[in-house]
């Protein structure tokens, strides 16, 4: 039950009773693909075609219970026909995604258990704020008394009481969204799916909400999917990463897994960080703040210096014509500033040098 | 909606001298406009609604004969009672055509150019005038018309219909064909403004078809329909010319009592009929507008 969890909440939505507490710890350490418990989520063969182009190409994934998960990738690389295909916004092509072990690809959106908030919130304008969230009981034919009740409770929840009886026209970005987020969770949904939930806000309010819905998701202990194309985002929220690219997964893992040890030269330069360089006819990775400027080692010539303040971006070209950016400790930089067209040597510990597979 | 904001939000513009002239010579053109062919011409009706009138001339006065003639009149009632009647048939089935025309424009066709294109095959009646149209439907219904032989070969009658023409059928029929586009445009035009993403939203939220129609679709295209409202009623309140061709004379409504009183040159009774018409087609927008706020849209 709810209370041994630890989690104090003024309300308790009843769906909340219905799941396993300690789903919540299984999803941090990457490791509940295996255990195919509780209400995990997984993609077979998931293909989606539009005529001759494919969005998505074959993919199998298990999505573990009460985990979060950041579909990450540049826009056009499929995560969003993914997401869209998970909802029943958008058909299956060819395979099936199954939740709970039932195949759900060919149920209408709101028979699967999936709650999906959009990218714009796509709030009714017509209606207040308790009448948007309330919106999917009144579809269902509840009295009016009661689908008020409800509607507060989750307003409670996102903590937007105040403004109940408001039009989404007099909220702000972060409000909105915090009342389709209400929306879609009093569905009583596994699997909530967010679709570029954060980049309609400001870097700030960003920030703020990433926070809430990280708390929102522990809270729940549901499956949520969150489509981004910031891996900053990715990496602060999710427990697990899955990279997409050109229609198929790149590499999936817990955020240091593939942050630390990106296995392709996309991950790599897409998660950002890292240099990839060539190296006995192969590439490998080497993370710009494990390169230093050094009295031995690869000569090059300084191209740019941004102050970052804790830190000092570098970025310099050796005579291979490689582009190799380090960052480095602030007081170690201003011990020896150079200025741009200066000659450096770069150095960085072979073993820290992580070969990559493609 | 959003210049409203803007404009509280930017700071005031430093007053120079000579900014109001300015201002009142940019609207000065419009201003001009409105005053010489709107203002004018509805003050001459207001003034020439109290003069007096004998059989064979008008005479400049400031006296009630006219609308005391007027109101004092069984016929007026009963003629207002028709035009609010056509007017509410015709909006009723302009409304339920033209919703249903621009719905399936707006969100059955996918493709933009298909759209635009079948959009624009909707106009083609208007490539030619109002009269010819509605006389084109003589022929069609008339004793021996298309409509009443059609139905006599298929054996479906023995005996000619004889309320398709020159009664209110024909009358409602050609105000309808003459007026739903007018309905069909200004619904169409809100219909497309509406987020696709409220319509997966609603699905999401378990909404079926008919319930996104009723809970989203509608209300959102409510200030679509009344524009259309107000463009079908004041255009049938107002409206002389299909009464007389479509009914053979046989019908009244409010605008051909007025170019009857013309016709014998009564003009001081025809203004002052013109006056009330104007007047109550104005409290009927305004009823209309105490229910939806078209601003936006405009």
């Amino acid at each position: 039950m709810l209370g041994s969890c630890g989690y104090s909440r003024r309300i308790r939505p009843n769906f909340l009773s219905l799941r396993r507490c300690d789903a919540t710890d299984l999803g941090n350490d990457g490791s509940g693909a295996n255990m195919r418990t509780g209400n995990d989520l997984e993609l077979v063969h998931l293909t989606k075609r539009y005529g001759d182009t494919v969005a998505v190409r074959d993919i199998n994934h298990v999505f573990a219970p009460a985990s979060y998960v950041c579909l990450l990738g540049p826009s056009g690389c499929g995560k969003s026909s993914t997401l869209r295909m998970i909802a029943g916004h958008e058909s299956v092509s060819e395979g099936s995604i199954l939740l709970d072990k039932s195949d759900i690809s060919a149920m209408p959106p709101a028979r699967r258990g999936t709650a999906m908030m959009f990218q714009n919130y796509a709030l009714f304008p017509h209606l207040n704020v308790r009448d948007n969230v309330a919106f999917s009981l009144r579809m269902k034919g509840v009295d009016r008394e009661a689908r008020h009740k409800r509607a507060n409770e989750l307003l409670a929840l996102v903590h937007m009481t105040q403004f109940a009886d408001r039009l989404p026209a007099q909220l702000s970005g972060g409000q909105q969204q915090r009342v389709a987020l209400a929306r879609a969770l009093i569905t009583e949904p596994k699997v909530l799916l967010l679709d570029e939930p954060l980049s309609a806000l400001d870097p700030f309010l960003r920030i703020q909400m990433r926070a809430e819905l990280k708390r929102l998701q522990r809270e729940l202990g549901i499956i949520f999917i969150h489509v981004t194309h910031g891996q900053d985002e990715a990496l602060a929220l999710a427990d697990e990463v899955v990279v997409m690219n050109n229609a198929v997964i790149e590499q999936a893992g817990p955020p240091r897994e593939v942050w630390g040890a990106p296995k392709t030269e996309f991950v790599a330069r897409f998660m950002g960080g890292h240099n990839v360089i060539s190296f006995n006819g192969g590439k490998v990775a080497v993370r710009a703040d494990e390169v230093r400027l050094a009295e031995t080692g690869v000569p090059a010539v300084l191209t740019s210096v941004e102050y970052q303040g804790a830190t000092v971006a570098v970025s310099a070209r050796t005579e291979a014509g490689e582009e190799i950016f380090a960052i480095l400790p602030e007081d170690a930089y201003f011990k020896s500033p150079k200025s741009p067209g200066e000659g450096v040597t770069l150095a960085w510990d072979e073993g820290r040098m992580h070969r990559l597979l493609a | 909606m959003s210049e409203g904001v803007s404009e509280a939000v930017a700071p005031k513009a430093a007053w120079r001298p000579g900014n109001d002239l300015t201002g009142w010579l940019q609207a000065a053109p419009l201003t001009l406009i409105l005053l010489a062919f709107l203002l004018a011409p509805i003050a001459m009706i207001v003034v020439v609604s109290f003069w007096g009138a004998t059989e064979f001339s008008i005479y400049p006065d400031f006296q009630f004969d006219n609308y005391a003639f007027l109101f004092g009149s069984e016929v007026t009632y009963r003629v207002f009672l028709a035009t609010f009647k056509y007017a509410f048939i015709t909006w009723a089935f302009t409304l339920a055509i033209g919703f249903t025309v621009a719905y399936f424009l707006a969100f059955h066709i996918r493709s933009q150019p298909i759209q635009i294109a079948l959009f624009l095959v909707c106009t083609i009646p208007f490539w030619t005038s109002n009269i010819i149209r509605m006389i084109s439907w003589i022929p069609f219904l008339g004793r021996n018309g298309i409509a009443n032989q059609t139905l006599i070969d298929w054996g479906l009658i023995d005996q000619p219909l004889e309320w398709l023409l020159y009664s209110d059928f024909s009358v409602i029929l050609a105000f309808v064909h003459l007026y739903t586009l007018f309905m069909v445009v200004p619904i169409f035009n809100t219909m497309v403004r509406i987020d696709r993403a409220l319509l997966e939203a609603a699905r999401d939220n378990g909404a079926s078809g008919l319930q996104t129609l009723v809970h989203v679709i509608l209300p959102l295209t409510k200030p679509g329909i009344m524009i259309g409202t107000i463009f079908v009623v004041t255009l049938v309140m107002g409206d002389f010319i299909t009464v007389r061709f479509m009914s053979g004379s046989q019908r009244a409504n409010v605008g051909r009592l007025i170019s009857n009183d013309i016709g014998l040159l009564q003009y001081p009774s025809a203004a002052a009929t013109a006056v009330v018409l104007l007047l109550t087609v104005l409290i009927v927008i305004g009823i209309l507008l105490r229910f939806v706020n078209i601003r936006k849209e405009l």
